[in-house]
């Protein structure tokens, strides 16, 4: 990716912004002041209608589109659905990417030093939620001198977000893209996401989260999580297609070092995953999963919860995924149909399992861009001005990892 | 192809109607019904390229299988439920109709008629009907229930659903002479018998 693409929003720049108003948390406890990162694509209108909003899943970041001016590698995790031309054409709206609290890529954070002590939080830091982050997200907004989104996107514990936000600003959001999500994680889920949590806790170098002290990194745990977590973004099907059973070596060992490339390359990504990203975080993000549930103070009636949403939704789920299978999608639209909403549903036949909401797919991300068409029209902002190009040819992560390693 | 169904049902609708319109297709007749009798509602289609035509169209579509997924539509949540040349691509048209009958107010159902004269002629000659009503080979065909006027009257009757208006059209008229014979589309509205 370079300046000449002309299909990328070129160099981001993440900026900071800082909020002296306290944040009262769900949690009960304050967040006396706190930063947000973020970046922007494209450019607000004069009537700042145009801008939407994308909330990122567990390990996303605000580098959501584009690349770093000295770092053209680290391309924004979202940046084939982004940028001028593109299915979210960043030649009418406006993109705004952020990342939350208790994140780990610049957002105030368990890492962060912790004014009151002067020094990280670590343990200390507040458990937020899905609506913390949505009242975050909308100070921001209010910096930025929008009143009200076009619409926002997220897939996963990202498209919690944009539903939350019909929620608690119904009218400061046109519509919700709410992508391979679900209106609240299933048994199996909270499972998965408990042996991940087990699996730092009890790592020694986690410190009961005070590792920073320690000059330690629960590395070990925090790989472990991740290689779990990875093996449910995926499909069967694709894991078996990329890596059957195909050895690193030529026979087997009868021994317990790495032999198949399936191990190779789950312990890969943990190692890598384990280097940037920070365990408190993991740890919150899946809480945060855990208990987003709008319709518990509506005694569980999902359609009587969603009553308040004005926004329009856009909402959809991947047949491989069984993170967040199609079923939990359908529910939702299920209750937003009894509640009379406007939504548009798309179950999309993509092979990759969970992940597929980040892959570059033609027929979910034609529905997205004809989606976005309307909202344009909507809000006066014109026609694409050139037909809608699908993104082609980019890399996928396991792809990105054969070619690191070789080939698969 | 020329939906001559779609004024007709137009004109049954009163204006701010909910509507669910089955197997929707590019969404054409839920944008117009909307545009026109200010309606509101859904698209029910199961294919890609439908459900992108339909988003395109400015529908609210849901991308569903008619036949699996109207349980998750409450009992008389809507005023219509329109089902436009998709019942005789049903596998169970029994049930979709009862299901029509459960989640709707009233139901709209058009079909070819496999009573229509020409389809007659074929079968007389030996041959399966091929008409503009039914512009497929035996044996590449989405229709695997075709009826005529008569046979619909009797599902209804089977059913439980009470015919409110019922007309058989040939390119857009009504045919009002020996109409199971001379017309190719037929279009029914029904309840469900109080």
């Amino acid at each position: 990716m370079s300046d000449l693409d002309p299909r990328s929003v070129g160099a981001a720049v993440a900026q900071r912004a800082g909020f002296l108003e306290p944040l009262i948390l769900k949690a009960g406890k304050t967040l006396a002041s706190y930063e947000l990162v973020y970046e922007t694509y494209g450019k607000l209108n004069a009537d700042r209608s145009n801008a939407i909003l994308v909330c990122h899943a567990l390990s996303g970041s605000h580098h959501v589109a584009g690349f770093y001016a000295d770092d053209p590698k680290k391309v924004g995790w979202w940046d084939n659905l982004i940028g001028p031309g593109k299915a979210i054409d960043t030649d009418r709206f406006f993109v705004i990417g952020v990342n939350n609290i208790g994140g780990c890529h610049g957002s105030t954070g368990p890492a962060s030093i912790d004014r009151a002590t002067g020094k990280p939080y670590g343990a200390a830091f507040p458990v937020v939620t899905v609506e913390d982050w949505v009242v975050s997200q909308a100070r921001l907004m209010d910096r930025l001198g929008i009143t009200k989104l076009a619409g926002a996107i997220g897939g996963s514990l990202g498209g919690m977000q944009a539903l939350q936000w019909t929620l608690t600003f119904p009218d400061r959001i046109g519509h919700a893209f709410v992508i391979a999500a679900a209106p609240r994680l299933s048994t199996q889920n909270i499972a998965f996401n408990d042996v991940a949590r087990q699996a730092i806790v009890s790592d020694p170098d986690f410190h009961g989260g005070n590792f920073y002290a320690h000059k330690a990194v629960p590395a070990r745990g925090l790989k472990l999580a991740r290689m779990l977590g990875h093996i449910t973004y995926l499909s069967e099907d694709m894991l078996m297609e990329k890596f059957g059973r195909v050895l690193k070596r030529s026979e087997l060992g009868f021994n317990y070092d790495v032999e198949f490339e399936i191990e190779s390359y789950l312990r890969y990504q943990g190692d890598k995953f384990a280097q940037v990203f920070d365990a408190n975080t993991y740890l919150l993000m899946t809480k945060a999963l855990d208990y987003f549930d709008p319709a518990k103070e509506s005694g569980g009636n999902l359609a009587r919860a969603l009553s308040a949403a004005r926004a329009g939704f856009f909402v959809a789920s991947f047949k491989s995924d069984w993170r967040f299978p199609p079923q939990r999608s359908r529910e939702l639209v299920k209750a937003l149909v009894a509640s009379k909403k406007a939504v548009t549903y798309a179950e999309i036949d993509a092979p990759h399992g969970h992940d597929a909401f980040l892959l570059d797919d033609a027929r979910y991300h034609q529905l997205i861009a004809a989606y976005v068409d309307n909202i344009a029209t909507e809000i006066g902002v014109g026609d694409r001005a050139a037909p809608l190009q699908l993104a082609k040819g980019e890399i996928e992560e396991m792809s990105a990892y054969a070619s690191e390693r070789g080939g698969a | 192809m020329q939906r001559y169904d779609y004024d007709l049902i137009a004109s049954w609708i009163p204006e701010r109607s909910r509507v669910l319109d089955l197997g929707c297709g590019d969404g054409v007749l839920m944008a117009g019904l909307a545009a026109t009798n200010a309606a509101v509602g859904y698209g029910i289609e199961i294919d890609d390229g439908n459900v992108l035509a339909s988003v395109k169209n400015g529908v609210n579509v849901l991308q569903t299988d008619i036949e699996s997924g109207l349980a998750s539509f409450e009992d008389n949540s809507f005023d219509f439920v329109i089902l436009s040349q998709t019942l005789q691509a049903m596998r169970n048209a029994e049930s979709v109709l009862n299901e029509m009958l459960r989640v709707g107010r009233e139901g709209i159902v058009t079909f070819p008629n496999f009573g229509y004269w020409r389809h007659r002629l074929d079968i007389l000659r030996g041959r399966m009907p091929e008409s503009k009503a039914l512009p497929y080979k035996w044996y590449d065909t989405p229709n695997i229930h075709l009826c005529t006027v008569k046979d619909f009257e009797d599902l209804c009757v089977t059913v439980g659903a009470e015919i409110l208006d019922e007309r058989v059209l040939h390119e857009g008229r009504t045919v009002s002479i020996l109409p199971n014979l001379l017309g190719s589309l037929g279009v029914f509205r029904f309840r469900r018998k109080p």
